[in-house]
């Protein structure tokens, strides 16, 4: 995973809540094998269908901060929706709330998801409205976004802001506690299912 | 202080636990399907890792799968398109090279990977059970611990068989009282999608209590489990008791003999704590619960079925207010119109929500010796191969065809646009699934959120309708 201290670029208003992750990307782009490519899918049935749609409006291209409205990133578990935001070219979505798997997934895949409240939201997309050029920056060494003078501290626990800080492989932690995990094994109960045991019928 | 059944849960899977960290969590059963694992297995490859429990882990085909094939089949042949066949097959060599069981389209055990853990036997209480799919809650119908999760998730537990987690806060959610006739667990969950929000639930583990969850199948529990992730809390579990076991007792994964009875002993402690606390508490009367449908395009955006279609003006909050604008713009409906107006195209029965045998039988019962309405397709999809031979065993196939609905193979069909089961542009659907967003059963289609009775009706009448109507 890239490492993430801090950003700065242009932002996108996406003036919406409830931002499900079956609309950041539809599920006939999920049928992919691969990691990477996923851009063409974002946000792809407004792209489509609606030409004044942010992402449709010149002002903003190239903007690498997504501000979304609350209830980002609900429903599907699909990390697919990380990936096609970062593939995209985003590095950040601010937002006042967001799906917890969503969140998690981001965080996982170096995507840094912030939280800000609504009201400080609804300043910063007026801000960038109005001026599309409007510089924001995202740091995560501070735990702060800002712009335009403005300075908003965000929450994100210790342990996380450590590990995007190193850009480091969540795998790679866990198996420092590999002795822990046998231990762990060592005592379940015998009688916890296998799928491999018993009645299996043969593929047909 | 006691705990709750969650948190007991918790500390029973902690394997490493240090300030500051999340827990490190031992997952018990890590179920796989086709479209969030590819890369999980890629990244395995890359780092020259193997799957560390290949016998706590067990595959299927659904997303992807088309419904409408005749057996016996001739490999994957039947799945035209060539994206999705290559997703299949791409997990049929995953699952070859690193030893997991899989269950492939066709095979008898096949079906919807929250239909099959169940009935095999193997979502048992008191294990934690992840998969790369939200709708996962399900299994906390039978008192276990189950999250949906990322890819990044899935190929850490592959790697590790474990998951760090910080753990959520816990919340109830007591329902009591007996149902009125026609409403179902379908309508309870629905209910309490809309008074939360779809945000209502987030950051918690949430227990369902009360008579009227004591009282439901396990099927019902599965239902209303199951849509727990649409008011966003992380896992949504109910107590095990004698319902449950009777359930597991036979089922080919689940223990028996001597350990079946150390089985039993160790569930029925699996209990929240009389002093134990919530951290929140949602409290609902079953006698006051109605049909349940939905309008908008999440799932929050429900109303009782004899109400009509909401004002936006009449929301308070103003994203409210703008979210409702936008979801009547794409459903096509005017605020006002009565919810049993509206007419549909389709109707849907099947999904992870709805799609057990107790559903299809409930869908039959109604509509046995009706015809479905002029215009009107019917599709009812077993949630399982398991599923779908009980049914045929008991004759519901034949009350679903003489009525001119479609009777198809198991598999996710209809409730997401991953195979060839979805909606044209506009066309409106009555569907048992669990997600009404924009877009989700077919590009432009729309989706009315209803319980297997309510789809029932309204395959039979053509418009939004429950049994009484009949």
């Amino acid at each position: 995973m890239e490492k993430f201290t801090v950003h700065t670029g242009r932002a996108v208003p996406l003036r919406r809540s409830n931002v499900d992750t079956d609309q950041i990307i539809p599920a006939v782009y999920l049928k992919r094998v691969a990691r990477t490519g996923f851009e063409d899918g974002l946000f792809s049935a407004w792209r489509t269908n609606e030409p004044d749609f942010v992402l449709n409006q010149s002002r903003f291209d190239g903007a690498s901060i997504l501000v979304a409205g609350p209830d980002f990133g609900t429903g599907s578990s699909r990390e697919h929706a990380v990936w096609a935001l970062v593939d995209y070219g985003f590095k950040a979505v601010i937002s006042p709330r967001f799906g917890d798997i969503f969140r998690g997934n981001s965080l996982k895949a170096g995507l840094l998801t912030v939280l800000l409240d609504e009201k400080v939201v609804q300043r910063l997309w007026d801000d960038i409205e109005d001026d599309p050029s409007t510089e924001v920056t995202v740091d995560l060494v501070e735990r702060n976004v800002r712009w335009s003078g403005e300075v908003h501290g965000f929450e994100l626990d210790d342990y996380t802001r450590w590990r995007l800080l190193e850009g480091l492989d969540d795998i790679g932690l866990t198996l420092r506690h590999t002795d822990e995990i046998a231990a762990y094994e060592a005592q379940r109960k015998a009688w916890f299912p296998s799928t491999t045991a018993s009645a299996v019928n043969s593929p047909t | 202080m006691g705990k709750t059944l969650a948190e007991k849960l918790w500390d029973n899977h902690v394997v490493h636990s240090a300030p500051g960290e999340p827990d490190v969590l031992y997952i018990d059963l890590h179920l796989v399907h086709e479209v969030t694992s590819p890369q999980a297995f890629e990244g395995l490859r890359l780092a020259g890792r193997p799957v560390r429990r290949p016998d706590l882990t067990l595959a299927t085909e659904d997303h992807n799968t088309p419904t409408d094939y005749t057996l016996p089949l001739a490999g994957v042949s039947s799945i035209k398109d060539e994206v999705s066949r290559t997703q299949i097959e791409t997990l049929r060599k995953n699952c070859a090279d690193f030893g997991v069981q899989l269950y492939p389209m066709g095979n008898a055990e096949q079906g919807i990977v929250h239909v099959i853990g169940p009935q095999l036997g193997i979502t048992q209480p008191g294990l934690t059970i992840v998969c790369g799919d939200s709708h996962t809650s399900t299994h906390g119908a039978f008192g276990a611990l189950a999250f949906g999760i990322g890819t990044s998730q899935v190929e850490h537990v592959l790697a590790t068989q474990t998951l760090p987690m910080d753990r959520p806060k816990t919340m109830a959610v007591t329902v009591s009282g007996d149902l009125p006739d026609g409403v179902t667990p379908k309508d309870v969950i629905l209910a309490v999608i809309a008074q939360t929000g779809t945000g209502g639930g987030q950051g918690y583990m949430v227990e369902y209590r009360g008579s009227t969850f004591e009282q439901m199948s396990m099927e019902g529990r599965m239902t209303v489990c199951n849509m727990t992730i649409e008011w966003g809390a992380r896992a949504g579990l109910i107590a095990p008791d004698e319902t449950t076991f009777a359930y597991l007792a036979g089922r080919s994964h689940a223990p028996s003999g001597a350990q079946w009875d150390e089985a039993v002993a160790y569930w029925t402690s699996l209990r929240t704590d009389d002093d134990a606390e919530f951290d929140a508490e949602i409290t609902l009367d079953a006698s006051t619960l109605a049909p349940f449908v939905t309008w908008g395009t999440n799932p929050g955006q429900g109303a009782p079925l004899s109400e009509s279609v909401p004002d936006p003006e009449a929301f308070d909050d103003p994203s409210d207010r703008v979210a409702a604008e936008k979801a009547l713009t794409y459903m096509g409906l005017t605020a006002g119109t009565p919810l049993r107006d509206i007419t549909v195209d389709t109707v849907f029965v099947g999904s992870c929500t709805n799609g057990r045998i107790e559903d299809l039988r409930a869908v039959a019962k109604v509509i046995e010796g009706r015809r479905v309405a002029d215009g009107v397709r019917m599709l009812v999809v077993p949630g399982s191969m398991r599923v779908r031979a009980q049914a045929e065993q008991e004759g519901l196939d034949a009350i679903f065809t003489a009525a001119g609905a479609e009777w198809r193979q198991a598999g996710c069909s209809m409730c997401l646009g991953m195979n060839p089961d979805q909606l044209a542009p506009g066309e409106r659907s009555a569907s048992t699934s669990n997600r009404n967003f924009e877009g989700r059963q077919g590009k432009g289609g729309r989706t009315h959120l209803v319980s297997p009775l309510v789809a029932a009706a309204t395959a039979v009448t053509g418009h939004l309708a429950s049994p009484a109507d009949l």
